[in-house]
């Protein structure tokens, strides 16, 4: 029993950092309908940045890794923006295969350019909170875990404040229904459009420093497989569903943990994937999507 | 075209006279040619699918590496048993060979019938994924295959790729897809990437055509791979990830989605980039990657589209 519970906990704590990752997915399908690969890059960088950053600031303080945190989410969101901007802006209208050839290219400009200024080789990354284990009744918890949790719960609560009380989050969700409409009604589509970026892109940074923490060890291509499980994730939820990306990334983390401590480890990388086929095929809108007719 | 037949027999008979004279060629540009061939397999192959029906498959190398592993597994354990002690003469080596690539083939076809059936039901975004899906588990099952060498993947595979094997199945490749195409029944490919709706109203079967696509492009794709294993002579999963997949579907839009030729330059152009800015080593992929970028911007119809307007994408 508690080695089910200490596997719970480490499912939750990886799906949490999933969720994170898979929001960011969500809400730019939600605005602009195309698969944004680069994500997971974006993710890599915020980790790198954070490796940097956590280099100037003494280890294993509160305040430390708050502006670790902080100023690698802040780096992030201009990067997306300014990925936006550059490559992606000038598509806008065109045919969503040249969108995403286009997101593959700069996932792959970002790996290669990563692996040419960071190295390819691994790096430890610091331990810039204040970490230490105890154990409750059987379960060995780490501090590291709790912030992952905390970190990812916290963000998640001011994304729903973001896209339901402000102005803002209420023109990202007229752009996600009907973006010409939202136009039409004064809405200022590139600028929401930008601002989506940028906040997916923070909550992705946010990801990349959580799973530094878990998995300390960081290098350019460390977010080819979180980003397609975080991917497969917001898809689970049900994709531009902003709880169902959180539902699906809690789900996700918790099986693929559960798998790992079995008998079929192997199969890990398999079992996501496995379980958005079998999504797909029997609830296409994902668990919490609407299913929509197309309609000649 | 005018008599498809007579090309194809003209490419063969060209293809059997320049491997006569490929031992006086440098075994450098040997390599990098035979590169381009398997490219321009795989490119073509997946152009029916992803250009011609419309369909987005992210899943090609997954196909691939079902044929390369199928093919190779007939090489190194049932080829000896056939061809003896001395290893048989050059005619037994190309029956197995071919034989070995069409098993390939054929499992891959299959992989493609059992992968095209649940999936085509779906559309776009969703479709792609679950290719990729796919692409991925097929790779993590061979990972788990001792048989097959897990991890570590098959080593030992007999160099049997030559540059005759190549260019042959380029140009069968060229010729059943154009063909298949440009037939009676290949309108329903052009009529299901144009207009699902519309073609469902007058009467095709969209998934089956969908299908049939999918059986036809895994089957080539499993060829290629045959060839390619045939030719590196050690073959690992990870070789046949998700980037190779991306890497022919980028073949396929920079050559025009649903246009033949554009498709064969791009793979042609793709093969040799990366080559060709060798000298700038690690800065290569990243200026490749930029150039992919840059020409989405500018030329999204395709590099080698000239006809922009009559394919509609």
């Amino acid at each position: 029993m508690s080695e089910f519970l200490q596997q719970l906990l480490n499912g939750l704590s990886l799906g949490a950092i999933y969720a994170l990752i898979a929001l960011g997915y969500t809400m730019v399908y939600g605005v602009l309908r195309f698969i944004n690969f680069a994500h997971s890059d974006v993710f890599m960088v915020g980790a790198f940045i954070g490796y940097y950053v956590g280099k100037l600031v003494p280890e294993g303080t509160l305040w430390g890794g708050m502006i670790v945190l902080i100023a690698s989410m802040v780096g992030c969101a201009i990067l997306g923006m300014t990925i936006e901007r550059l490559a992606y802006r000038p598509l806008r209208g065109a045919a969503t295969l040249n969108v995403l050839i286009t997101a593959i290219g700069v996932s792959l400009l970002l790996e290669y350019s990563g692996q040419v200024f960071f190295g390819a080789a691994p790096r430890t990354f610091p331990q810039i909170f204040p970490s230490a284990n105890f154990s409750v009744g059987g379960l060995v918890i780490s501090t590291n875990q709790l912030a992952v949790i905390l970190v990812a719960v916290l963000l998640m609560i001011g994304l729903q404040f973001i896209v339901y009380r402000t102005k803002i989050g209420t023109a990202m969700r007229a752009v996600s229904l009907n973006p010409k409409a939202a136009q039409l009604v004064g809405v200022n589509n590139d600028v929401v459009i930008s601002f989506t970026f940028g906040l997916g892109s923070a909550l992705a940074a946010a990801g990349g420093i959580l799973y530094a923490l878990n998995y300390p060890s960081i290098d350019p291509l460390m977010g080819v497989m979180p980003g397609l499980k975080a991917f497969v994730a917001a898809v689970l939820g049900g994709i531009g569903n902003i709880p169902g990306a959180a539902l699906g990334g809690l789900i996700l983390g918790t099986v693929e943990t559960f798998v790992n401590g079995s008998q079929w480890s192997t199969y890990k990388d398999a079992i996501a994937f496995a379980i958005l086929i079998i999504i797909l095929l029997f609830r296409p809108a994902g668990l919490l999507g609407k299913f929509t007719v197309e309609k000649v | 075209m005018p008599k498809p037949h007579l090309l194809l027999l003209a490419a063969l008979l060209a293809a059997l006279g320049i491997s006569h004279f490929s031992d006086q060629i440098d075994p450098y540009y040997l390599d990098v040619m035979t590169g381009i061939g398997i490219n321009v397999i795989l490119a073509v192959s997946l152009n029916l699918v992803n250009g011609y029906t419309g369909q987005f498959s992210l899943g090609h190398a997954g196909f691939m590496s079902v044929g390369a592993y199928l093919a190779a597994a007939v090489s190194v354990f049932v080829g000896p048993k056939f061809l003896g002690e001395d290893s048989g003469s050059a005619l037994q080596q190309g029956l197995v060979f071919l034989a070995a690539l069409l098993v390939g083939g054929t499992a891959a076809a299959l992989a493609g019938l059992l992968v095209g059936v649940p999936s085509l039901r779906l559309k776009g975004d969703y479709l792609a994924l679950v290719t990729l899906g796919f692409g991925e588990i097929i790779r993590v099952i061979f990972q788990n295959v001792e048989f097959l060498g897990g991890a570590l993947g098959l080593n030992g595979i007999p160099a049997y790729t030559t540059p005759f094997w190549v260019l042959a199945f380029v140009a069968i490749t060229i010729f059943i897809v154009t063909c298949l195409v440009h037939s009676t029944y290949g309108r329903g490919f052009l009529a299901t990437h144009d207009d699902e709706i519309a073609s469902e109203a007058v009467g095709l079967d969209t998934t089956r055509y969908k299908i049939v696509a999918f059986v036809v492009s895994a089957f080539f794709a499993g060829i290629a791979g045959g060839l390619y294993g045939h030719f590196k002579l050690t073959i690992t999963p990870t070789g046949f990830d998700f980037t190779k997949s991306i890497e022919i579907v980028v073949m396929v839009i920079l050559g025009g989605m649903g246009n033949t030729i554009g498709v064969v330059l791009a793979a042609v152009l793709l093969t040799l980039l990366p080559e060709l800015l060798r000298p700038i080593a690690e800065y290569r992929m990243v200026l490749y990657s930029f150039m992919l970028i840059v020409l989405m911007i500018m030329r999204p119809q395709g590099l080698f589209n000239f006809k922009y307007g009559k394919v509609k994408l």
